[in-house]
């Protein structure tokens, strides 16, 4: 392998896995990219490449830099390639903004989204669903600040923020239609409806983020493979 | 670039320690707010809305919310003086991985030992044990993990120095014994005033578990 050759591994229906590609495609680079059928057993370049976690995405620059955790890779591609157009703003307090929102995406907003799907209970639900519209609201207000007026959290352009939170709007959807209900709403947030078709049908996002109707076919499969593991687990 | 600059922290939080490590070793100087987390301040509140937990750092003015993105922003506005993030792509990528490793593992890990008991705490304590000796692998024979210099990654883990003498008396074991290199390691960088500094006495942090143990009823 050429020491400049990258390869993706991913997986088609991880939010997580989308924002290496849609970086490197901001870029315009070229990569190769392995998918991973994790549900049948991780590939021996996967558990070499990511030993701690095991997991994807992982980024593979030459022959021995591999790089893990999705936004590690989208800051790593950033600065690795830095004459392409940047990902990160410029000024530290607007890295500091969208380091914050993406963190929060990360480690409680998406984790709500998922709990819905396999909430105990209609008071588990309807709590989880309340995180979910609250911190909607919260990036509403997010991307009215840091997009200036422009179409994206980015400004003029994708930035990481936008990466962070537009690789979870096939996840989104998919809950909507598995609960009836809108979550991204024209009344309520008006900014992130628009912003959303526009991050969709972005060059560099549209090739990569999966069909709804695939996807939720998928979220089937994983939700009732999660609820029979709950009931085996009961029956111990 | 001073400007004014407020941390708004908790004297036994490892995550305030960093940014006060940060901060030392680039000697900026900075007015410290001690907050009370039972009484949080209108300040904190409003600074931070959406965790309402310390730290916080206000420059002029403007929050800087979650201790890894501080140590980063504190990097990156005095990017002159003791540089703590690699310049080398890839080597900040390896350094936010075992960062985000740490925030990950090491303070959750920590809780189980000092609450739990049992299976739960053995389990803990086992699984603490292995972070380390991850930690340690990667830390290798160099002298911090930044290399000849204080980086990243020491910064976000020797604050959790502060509480291991409360680790080791609520869990029986001894982190010396199963981590020698990390120890001598610690000790490397408490020889640094930056550090020494940012870190409580580690048996006054055992007398606050003690009491926090107290309050939650547990034994």
């Amino acid at each position: 392998m050429a020491t400049n050759e990258v390869k993706v591994l991913g997986s088609w229906p991880s939010p997580f896995a989308m924002r290496p590609r849609i970086a490197l495609n901001l870029k315009s680079l070229t990569y190769e990219y392995i998918e991973e059928k994790l549900w049948e057993g991780k590939s021996e370049l996967l558990l070499q490449s990511n030993p701690v976690y095991k997991k994807i995405p992982v980024l593979i620059h030459g022959y021995n830099k591999p790089i893990c955790e999705s936004l590690i890779i989208v800051q790593y591609i950033d600065e690795a390639w830095s004459s392409g157009p940047s990902i990160l703003p410029s000024d530290p307090c607007e890295r500091a903004v969208a380091r914050f929102w993406a963190a929060y995406l990360d480690d409680k907003w998406f984790p709500a989204v998922k709990s819905i799907g396999v909430a105990k209970g209609e008071e588990a639900k309807k709590a989880a669903i309340a995180l979910v519209e609250e911190g909607l609201a919260l990036m509403e207000e997010a991307y009215d600040k840091c997009s200036k007026g422009k179409g994206y959290f980015g400004g003029d352009e994708v930035g990481y923020l936008d990466i962070a939170f537009g690789s979870f709007l096939g996840w989104l959807r998919v809950t909507e239609k598995f609960n009836a209900m809108k979550l991204l709403d024209e009344g309520k947030t008006p900014g992130l409806v628009k912003w959303a078709d526009r991050f969709c049908s972005h060059a560099a996002v549209k090739d990569v983020m999966p069909d709804t109707d695939k996807l939720a076919e998928f979220g089937k499969f994983v939700i009732a493979k999660i609820r029979a593991a709950g009931a085996a687990a009961e029956m111990h | 670039m001073a400007g004014e600059l407020v941390l708004l922290d908790f004297w036994p939080s490892p995550f305030g320690m960093r940014s006060r490590i940060a901060l030392a070793e680039k000697g900026i100087p900075y007015e410290y707010r001690e907050e009370d987390l039972r009484n949080k301040s209108d300040l904190l509140l409003q600074m931070n809305p959406v965790h309402k937990k310390i730290p916080v750092l206000i420059h002029n003015g403007k929050p800087v919310c979650e201790s890894v993105i501080q140590v980063q922003y504190i990097d990156e506005v005095w990017h002159d003086k003791a540089p703590l993030i690699p310049s080398d792509p890839y080597q900040r990528a390896v350094a936010r991985f075992w960062v985000d490793f740490i925030d990950k593992k090491i303070y959750e890990l920590g809780s189980k030992i000092w609450k739990t008991k049992g299976e739960e705490q053995a389990n803990a304590k086992k699984e603490f044990i292995e972070c380390l000796k991850l930690l340690e692998g990667e830390l290798g024979d160099k002298t911090y993990f930044g290399g000849e210099s204080l980086g990243y990654v020491d910064v976000a883990l020797v604050p959790f120095y502060s509480w291991f003498y409360a680790y080791e008396k609520c869990g029986d074991f001894s982190i010396e014994a199963e981590c020698p290199k990390m120890i001598a390691w610690v000790k490397r960088c408490m020889q640094k005033e930056s550090v020494a500094k940012s870190l409580p006495d580690q048996e006054k942090v055992y007398e606050f578990i003690l009491q926090l143990k107290k309050v939650f009823g547990i034994e």
